[in-house]
């Protein structure tokens, strides 16, 4: 039996758009060696609630997401690493914050929990009290062979970015392997959501990841609307489209000059640099906020586009456009530069499709898949941005699906705020039982969100799974064989949230 | 290609900002904290060692922003240093997250004295969203003497700007005479 068949047998339980399907415990077990022979059906995410294991697959021919689930009988249930890469740190994750065990895993160090939290397992409805023992020092994978030594970085970074320890062995000046240890930013996220309304827990998605703050509040959003049977106006579909694309313009224009920084290349930097704060600045004008926080709430979005907003956006955005052709020719045609990003930190392909990583990561390394048009969503049916897709692999590839998309962005803003229809922009929500997900592809990549809610409507379970949670593992890989001073510039090049995934 | 237009530059209008106006009120009570030796030996320019305690990452997108052209810290005699080693200033970002409580302390113990704490950000200032939360202690103040708190979720650029100028006012202030008799701050915080 497939997978996907083996999924869809189950007992259908009523999520909506995707349906999940509840599992025995045994066909759970038959998962793994069904999920080997079906190389299509990749693995999104796998969360749980208490004694019960979930997991969000994407059907890739169809395009559409499938959702599966297991009690876990005796807070255990068949791990899924075995047959998806991509599952190891989600179990890792699963037997912090659920204490459920992962049978079979590839890995079951801790991930979230260093030993330094007062309790153990806190999302398990029946957390331990811990006194407070000596936290336990980090394992790390050995490495053998001539020569190797260790340099451990972090978790306070040289520079203005988000803490987590990145262990390199080194031969000589090359890179035989890197270990991330995260969860340094833990903030029991999903605790704090549990037991509020969706318009009450909202400012948790909007702080998930802050460079992400319209995505993961848009998918969160979305979600809660398919639970509820909530339909979002028109106009807030249409502004929450302009917002989600100005993020992608922002955050793009900024790694663009981050990553030419980071080759000791400053006048990108500055430039990009001062082209994305007119961008913040205009936002801020539309929508009160240079990051458009908070903006986007179930129900729709608020506040309304500012008079004069669109305007101060066009003019930001003509800016960019303006100088995207001269900053392209400077970046192809300083040999200085393009020798350290052309052929740097290759992922391969193969790595990309079996950890199923989105965004540029994925479309760098030649994976065609943008949540947008598969399985795609409200406004972008009628938008159908190009996906743009490089097969290079490297920082160069990158960079360049960024840029493509950094044009298709600013020509789809254009198009909304040309066309914004008229009339409210966020409707009540009704307060009742059941459960959604959606997923939202943000810059870096696919943001999914679900939740389940109880008959008073609040929030009983859920999971906010960042793009990152898939590149992550893959920088580990692609650095390999790099010297330790291009790491920088891989690491910007995947630029991956560590807020977004220590939850 | 790019000579002409480092050349245009060179001639051209500055792209950056004039100053934010810089609150008298919160620069009396940092010259206050400060001894006179500590501002002799701080001078009047700070570096500044940025540590993100939890963060959801907003607030680094605004203090990266802090350096493009637009703001340009470093006209102000402030600049942003990689360890803390280097530092006058900790500028901490995010609540104080228990995974990350001992390296916030190690980070403090590396700067030399005198220096300054600032928590940024609501979540530093107590905890913000994330206050009550197994897994945080509260705002930075929770695990580090703080000196200056800047709120705003994240705090613009400009707000960030108004504090730190605050911080070099404050060190260029000499002590006022009405307060001399009781002006005994200690040296660090």
């Amino acid at each position: 039996m497939s997978a996907t068949a083996l999924i869809r047998a189950g007992a259908p339980q009523g999520a909506r758009p995707f349906e999940r399907f509840l599992l025995s415990p045994d066909a759970w077990a038959r998962l793994p060696a069904a999920l080997r022979a079906e190389p299509s059906l990749a693995l999104l995410a796998l969360w749980a609630e208490p004694g019960l294991v979930h997991a969000a697959f994407l059907d890739e021919a169809a395009g559409g997401v499938l959702l599966a689930s297991a009690p876990a009988e005796g807070g255990r249930y068949a791990a899924l690493s075995p047959a998806r890469p991509g599952a190891i740190r989600f179990e890792r994750m699963i037997r912090d914050l659920w204490g459920l065990t992962a049978e079979g895993a590839v890995d079951l160090r801790p991930w979230l929990d260093h030993g330094r939290w007062p309790v153990a397992g806190p999302l398990s409805g029946q957390p331990a009290q811990l006194t407070g023992a000596e936290p336990p020092q980090p394992e790390f994978l050995p490495v053998e062979g001539e020569g190797v030594h260790q340099i451990p970085v972090g978790p306070i970074h040289a520079g203005v970015i988000e803490p987590g320890h990145f262990r390199f062995h080194i031969q000589g000046e090359i890179v035989v392997r890197l270990e991330e240890r995260l969860g340094y930013k833990h903030k029991g996220t999903l605790s704090l959501m549990l037991g509020k309304s969706p318009r009450a827990a909202a400012v948790f998605p909007a702080r998930l990841s802050g460079d992400s703050t319209v995505a993961h509040a848009w998918a969160f959003a979305a979600a809660a609307e398919a639970a509820l049977g909530v339909a979002v106006p028109e106009r807030a579909t249409a502004l929450r489209a302009v917002m989600g694309e100005l993020e992608r313009i922002h955050n793009h224009l900024n790694d663009w000059g981050f990553v030419c920084n980071d080759a000791a290349f400053a006048f990108p930097h500055a430039r990009c640099g001062f082209l994305r704060e007119q961008v913040l600045r205009a936002c801020a004008a539309a929508f009160g906020h240079r990051l458009m926080m908070d903006c986007v709430l179930p129900g729709g979005v608020a506040p309304d586009i500012a008079d004069g907003g669109a305007a101060a956006i066009l003019a930001a955005l003509a800016a960019v456009e303006a100088e995207i052709p001269a900053l392209v020719k400077i970046y192809e045609s300083h040999a200085s530069l393009q020798d350290r990003v052309v052929g740097t930190g290759f992922l391969n392909p193969d790595f990309a499709r079996a950890y199923a990583a989105g965004g540029f990561v994925g479309r760098g390394s030649g994976r065609r898949f943008d949540a947008r048009m598969a399985p795609g969503y409200a406004p972008y049916d009628l938008l159908a941005p190009p996906v743009v897709v490089e097969a290079g692999g490297d920082v160069d590839a990158r960079v360049r699906v960024r840029i493509a998309e950094l044009r298709a962005s600013i020509a789809m803003v254009r198009r909304l705020l040309g066309a914004l229809p008229g009339g409210e922009t966020l409707v009540a929500l009704p307060a009742h039982g059941g459960e959604g997900s959606a997923l939202v592809e943000g810059f870096r990549g696919e943001c999914l969100a679900w939740l389940r809610l109880d008959d008073g409507g609040l929030i009983r379970g859920v999971f906010l799974r960042d793009p990152s949670w898939l590149q992550w593992p893959l920088l580990e890989a692609a650095i390999e064989g790099n010297i330790v001073a291009d790491f920088p510039l891989c690491n910007k090049s995947f630029n991956c949230s560590y807020s977004g995934v220590d939850l | 290609m790019l000579w002409p237009r480092l050349a245009r530059a060179l001639i051209g209008k500055p792209l950056t900002d004039p100053a934010p106006p810089v609150p008298q009120d919160t620069v009396h009570a940092l010259a206050e904290r400060l001894a006179a030796t500590a501002r002799t030996r701080l001078g009047r320019s700070l570096a500044i060692r940025e540590v993100d305690s939890g963060s959801c990452n907003g607030c680094e997108l605004e203090v990266n922003a802090l350096q493009n052209v637009a703001y340009d810290l470093e006209r102000f005699g402030l600049r942003f240093v990689a360890s803390p080693k280097h530092a006058d200033v900790l500028l901490v970002t995010g609540p104080a997250c228990r995974n990350m409580a001992e390296a916030m302390e190690r980070a403090l113990a590396c700067t030399p004295e005198p220096r300054w704490v600032v928590a940024a950000g609501d979540c530093a200032v107590d905890g913000g969203v994330f206050k009550g939360s197994y897994a945080v202690h509260g705002g930075v103040g929770a695990v580090l003497p703080v000196d200056l708190l800047i709120p705003g979720c994240p705090p613009s650029p400009t707000q960030l700007l108004e504090g730190l100028l605050a911080l070099l006012e404050a060190e260029a202030r000499p002590p006022r005479k009405e307060n001399r008799a009781g002006w005994i701050a200690p040296a660090g915080p």
